[in-house]
């Protein structure tokens, strides 16, 4: 995989768009799917920091059962962001459920989910 | 011989993106979520990432989009125009991009099996898993066992987002006690002041009318 | 020429695709939830993949049939207490090596030869963790559908 820094620089993109749609947009559902999106690009630059270029999935197999049929050791892929980013989906997924139901009571004392009513109202 | 898949999927994924900024029908946005979430999948496993691809394919893509649905049924599909500019949040967006472009500029280029992060305690994980735990897949025996602390706080995490929900959004008020004029007495649920003013001279029961009980609608 | 059917007829006879084809999905949604448990140790998979899927199938059958059919096989309380029983045995695992002489989720000690321990210490909190992840999904579902929408 000869792309060099190519990889980063697009999931910089990635994390953009999110952090663009979280703090341009008023809607708090949207805020949050923006959020969303957010934590899935930083999810996606720690495993891709993870990559070994010529290494598989780091599952411990024998020499002899390598897909490419050379003999020698297996190079797995790093899996310990592997790890770290299994914690960082589930949390992310609490506090998506969380802010969701803090929504659901914001809607329902103050009648809209859009940031600029809700500060209107309440001045 | 992979690289294509590799580009194909991350520019699939900048413009669902871009797509979810533009879009103010918020039915489409949270189907797009849905999308970005099981194409980053995709992008997990040719990152040989599969415990991963497995988890955001399960959360991202089933948990996340069931419980964005279940919000929009609660408080609504359309999103108001943006009234403010543009500018500032754009001008944020690519300060913060260049900053951290500028931030990735020195490091060891990608898949670089030398890197720092591949040096000191993953190949000692890789290399005493088959002595130490004896099962194949190395990213469970990580979690579960080299790393059972963080997994043990993860567990906790969701069980506090599960009591957190239920305490804003539960239904199903409880009967409960209030010391109410020098005794406690138990109280049905939704049961005002008056009537417990009224009836507590019967030993019947009352409440105040605070919704103490778990977010029930007045 | 065209007749329309009445709405309440429509709806009826539309719904049957769907509850077949849930009837007829959800077993196998369940198995495959523990099978992405028990061999979470030799291929991808684990407590939480399987905690969700698992999930997952109850809130397709609370989708398709109804909140109080759902709440009927697996009310709301019950799916309170699996968030919280699987901390529990996940922090019993813990003490139960500090009881048997090493440290604090130490699974060494916990049968005659370390391996054997790990192994037994990582089947034990994999189950806590699908406990206490298919009560938290199921949990935070209930309480997001039971809420009926409050219209101004």
């Amino acid at each position: 995989m000869a792309l060099g820094l190519f990889n980063y620089w697009a999931v910089i993109v990635l994390m953009m768009v999110g952090f663009y749609t979280l703090i341009a947009r008023g809607n708090l559902v949207k805020k949050l799917i923006g959020l969303n999106i957010f934590q899935t690009s930083v999810i996606l630059m720690y495993v891709s920091f993870g990559k070994v270029a010529e290494g598989t999935v780091p599952i411990l197999m024998d020499a002899a059962h390598r897909s490419d049929g050379a003999m020698g050791p297996v190079l797995y892929s790093n899996p310990i962001p592997h790890v770290l980013m299994l914690t960082a989906i589930v949390v992310g997924v609490a506090t998506l459920s969380l802010g969701l139901s803090l929504v659901v009571r914001i809607n329902e004392a103050f009648g809209t989910i859009e940031e600029d009513e809700i500060r209107d109202e309440s001045l | 011989m992979t690289w294509w898949v590799d580009i194909f999927l991350l520019v699939l994924l900048a413009v669902t993106g871009v797509a979810v900024i533009r879009t103010r029908n918020l039915f489409v946005a949270v189907m797009l979520a849905g999308i970005y979430s099981l194409v980053s999948a995709a992008l997990f496993v040719v990152m040989d990432a599969v415990d991963v691809a497995f988890t955001e394919a399960a959360v991202g893509a089933g948990i996340s989009t069931v419980l964005l649905l279940g919000t929009l049924a609660l408080v609504g599909h359309e999103e108001r125009a943006p009234r403010r500019s543009a500018l500032l949040p754009l001008f944020v967006v690519f300060v913060t991009g260049g900053v951290l472009v500028y931030g990735t500029s020195q490091m060891p280029p990608f898949g670089d099996a030398a890197n720092p992060a591949h040096q000191h305690v993953a190949p000692y994980y890789l290399e005493e898993s088959a002595r130490d735990i004896d099962i194949p897949n190395v990213v469970t025996s990580v979690l579960a066992s080299y790393r059972g602390y963080d997994t043990m706080g993860e567990t906790a995490v969701i069980f506090t987002a599960m009591v957190g929900v239920l305490l804003l959004l539960a239904r199903g008020p409880m009967p409960r006690r209030v010391f109410h004029e020098g005794k406690w007495i138990t109280v049905r649920p939704r049961t005002t002041r008056e009537e417990l003013e009224g009836a507590v001279g019967g030993g019947a029961l009352g409440a105040d009318g605070e919704t103490g009980d778990g977010g029930a609608r007045e | 020429m065209r007749t329309v059917k009445p709405a309440t007829e429509a709806r009826v006879n539309d719904r049957v695709i769907l509850r077949v084809g849930a009837k007829i999905l959800i077993p196998f949604i369940l198995i495959f939830a523990l099978y992405v448990q028990f061999h979470g140790e030799y291929g991808p998979g684990g407590g939480f993949q399987a905690g969700v899927i698992f999930a997952a199938a109850f809130i397709l059958y609370a989708l398709i049939y109804g909140l109080d059919a759902a709440f009927r096989v697996m009310p709301p309380q019950a799916a309170y207490a699996c968030g919280a029983f699987g901390v529990s045995l996940y922090l019993l695992v813990g003490f139960a090596g500090m009881a048997l002489g090493g440290e604090f989720l130490n699974y060494n000690v916990l049968a005659h030869d370390p391996v054997h321990g790990q192994h037994y210490g990582i089947i034990a909190i994999e189950l806590g963790v699908l406990i206490t992840v298919f009560g938290a999904m199921v949990g935070i579902f209930y309480a997001f559908a039971g809420r009926r929408r409050l219209d101004p």
